[in-house]
């Protein structure tokens, strides 16, 4: 696939470019084997991409998890039910909040970086020097970070959503003083597994793999200039931003 | 006598409605160092683009080691390329790997060695350019000349036939050149290359090379032994050789 194949002009050009997009992930697809230097590589990625948003992941969800049960015993003590914060934090975090916000912040922080060092490695012919080595360059470093992006985000997901509940046990009871007993059973038998837990499972995946895509996508054909690669982190965050809060609604639709 | 290894016949090469290379003939014999000099902008790179196939001309033919270069199917053309080594302009090592891991991708890529045979090999190239110790370090901390060494290093581990440079010689100082103009012969001589340089260094090929092409305002003007184009009649051919400003090659037409 050639960079001049990919323009296109008027409403045609992003129909085009979704193509591309769509025969590019197919090229990385292809590309995989159960091969000991894949395997390294996607566990280095699991490492640069994923344990480096940790710490910005656990912040955001502790927070994030505060400010919900804020809001929630607010909203509930009108009608009483300030007791039951803690079903709808745990709802809303682990069906939407978690896996979206864990994608948005992924999208910021890891997503950047990919198309960042893809187009780095262009604009300093690296991904010409791997052409012309006979080495693919869309197997050897799009596809180990696309998959490590697959992997991370459900456990960055998950690490979202845990220290989320933190936040909400250390403001709810902590500080609010509602009973803790009261607090974990309520989440305990109102979180279902199969429609609460895995379902946002299944949202993280999906768009891990959306932000994941995209950065290979637009670091890999980015301009090999210093504005392309500024063009093609600004593309990733906008764009994956976009993109994971259509995919879910469309999942949600389905899922609930 | 020498047989040819690259035969460029009647090359014609077009980008838009700009001719770079108007039917340009080359033969280049086995076992020796070509320069492929002019102008900045002639269309020195293009050539280089073009043997190892990532251009294909508009008209003419490019014979690498017995092979149409532009009539390969993609597999071919990636296979062809193990019998070639390239170093481009900036080295373009892989800045997410070690220098050993550099020296060891296209062994890792297309070769079955051991751990322990990679490791010999890798450290042989290594001692062979100079830089023996080195493998652990990233791209990042070496200096130019010693980057340009370790690029020569990878381009020629998978022992190929011919081995392309891009101004090998841009950026360094002249004790660094001198140091990679001696490793690209003694490389050349002892492994029994062929090395094509693209270069408008002429004090450096003057030293270098056993035979040069000078290429201007499309064409090849002239070819011969370096010591025979610095005593040429041709005002072009010696205004480029000996540096003037004044003559046919003047900057507002090349620049044009």
């Amino acid at each position: 696939m050639s960079d001049e194949s990919r323009n296109g002009s008027g409403m045609l050009a992003p129909v085009r470019e979704a193509g591309h997009c769509g025969l590019f992930l197919l090229q990385m697809l292809a590309g995989i084997r159960l091969e000991r230097t894949l395997f390294i590589s996607v566990l280095q990625q699991i490492y640069l991409i994923g344990a480096r948003s940790l710490v910005i992941i656990m912040i955001c969800g502790f927070f994030v998890g505060m400010v919900l049960s804020l809001q929630a015993i607010n909203a509930l003590q009108i009608f009483g039910a300030s007791d039951q914060v803690s079903l709808l934090v745990g709802k809303t975090l682990f069906r939407e909040l978690g896996p979206v916000l864990t994608a948005l912040l992924f999208a910021g922080r890891a997503g950047t970086s990919i198309a960042a060092e893809l187009g780095l490695m262009k604009a300093t012919s690296q991904i010409e020097a791997m052409q012309l080595m006979a080495i693919d360059p869309v197997k050897r470093i799009a596809l180990p970070r696309f998959l490590a992006g697959l992997i991370s985000m459900p456990l960055l997901a998950a690490m979202f959503s845990a220290f989320a509940i933190l936040g909400a046990v250390i403001f709810s009871i902590g500080v609010m003083g509602l009973d803790p007993g009261i607090f974990w059973s309520k989440l305990q038998s109102s979180i279902q597994f199969q429609e609460d837990f895995l379902g946002g499972v299944w949202k993280s995946v999906v768009f891990g793999g959306i932000v994941s895509l995209i950065a290979v996508y637009y670091g890999y054909y980015a301009k090999p200039t210093g504005e392309g690669v500024g063009t093609a982190t600004t593309q990733t965050v906008v764009l994956s931003s976009v993109l994971v809060l259509i995919f879910d609604f469309i999942m949600t639709s389905f899922l609930i | 006598m020498q047989d040819t290894i690259i035969r460029i016949s009647h090359l014609v090469y077009q980008r838009g409605a700009k001719t770079i290379l108007n039917d340009v003939s080359m033969d280049i014999k086995r076992g020796s160092i070509v320069a492929i000099m002019g102008p900045s902008g002639v269309g020195k790179t293009t050539i280089l683009r073009l043997i190892s196939g990532q251009l294909h001309p508009n008209q003419g033919s490019i014979e690498v080691n017995g092979q149409m270069i532009s009539e390969l199917s993609h597999r071919e053309l990636y296979k062809s390329r193990e019998n070639i080594g390239v170093l481009l302009q900036n080295g373009a090592l892989f800045t997410d790997l070690t220098v050993f891991e550099n020296i060891a991708a296209p062994l890792r890529e297309h070769t079955k060695l051991s751990e322990q045979e990679i490791s010999e090999r890798v450290t042989a190239k290594l001692k062979s350019v100079g830089l023996a110790n080195t493998g652990d370090l990233m791209p990042q901390s070496l200096s130019g000349g010693m980057a340009r060494r370790v690029a020569l290093a990878r381009a020629v581990i998978m022992n190929p036939k011919i081995v392309l440079f891009d101004e090998p010689m841009t950026g360094l100082d002249p004790i660094a050149m001198s140091t990679v103009s001696r490793l690209i012969r003694t490389t050349n001589d002892e492994l029994g290359l062929t090395s094509v340089i693209v270069t408008h260094n002429v004090a450096q090929m003057k030293k270098l090379v056993d035979h040069c092409f000078i290429l201007a305002d499309a064409k090849l003007i002239a070819e011969g032994a370096p010591e025979d184009l610095m005593k040429s009649d041709d005002p072009a051919v010696s205004q480029f050789m000996n540096g003037r400003v004044e003559g046919p090659l003047s900057f507002e037409r090349l620049a044009s």
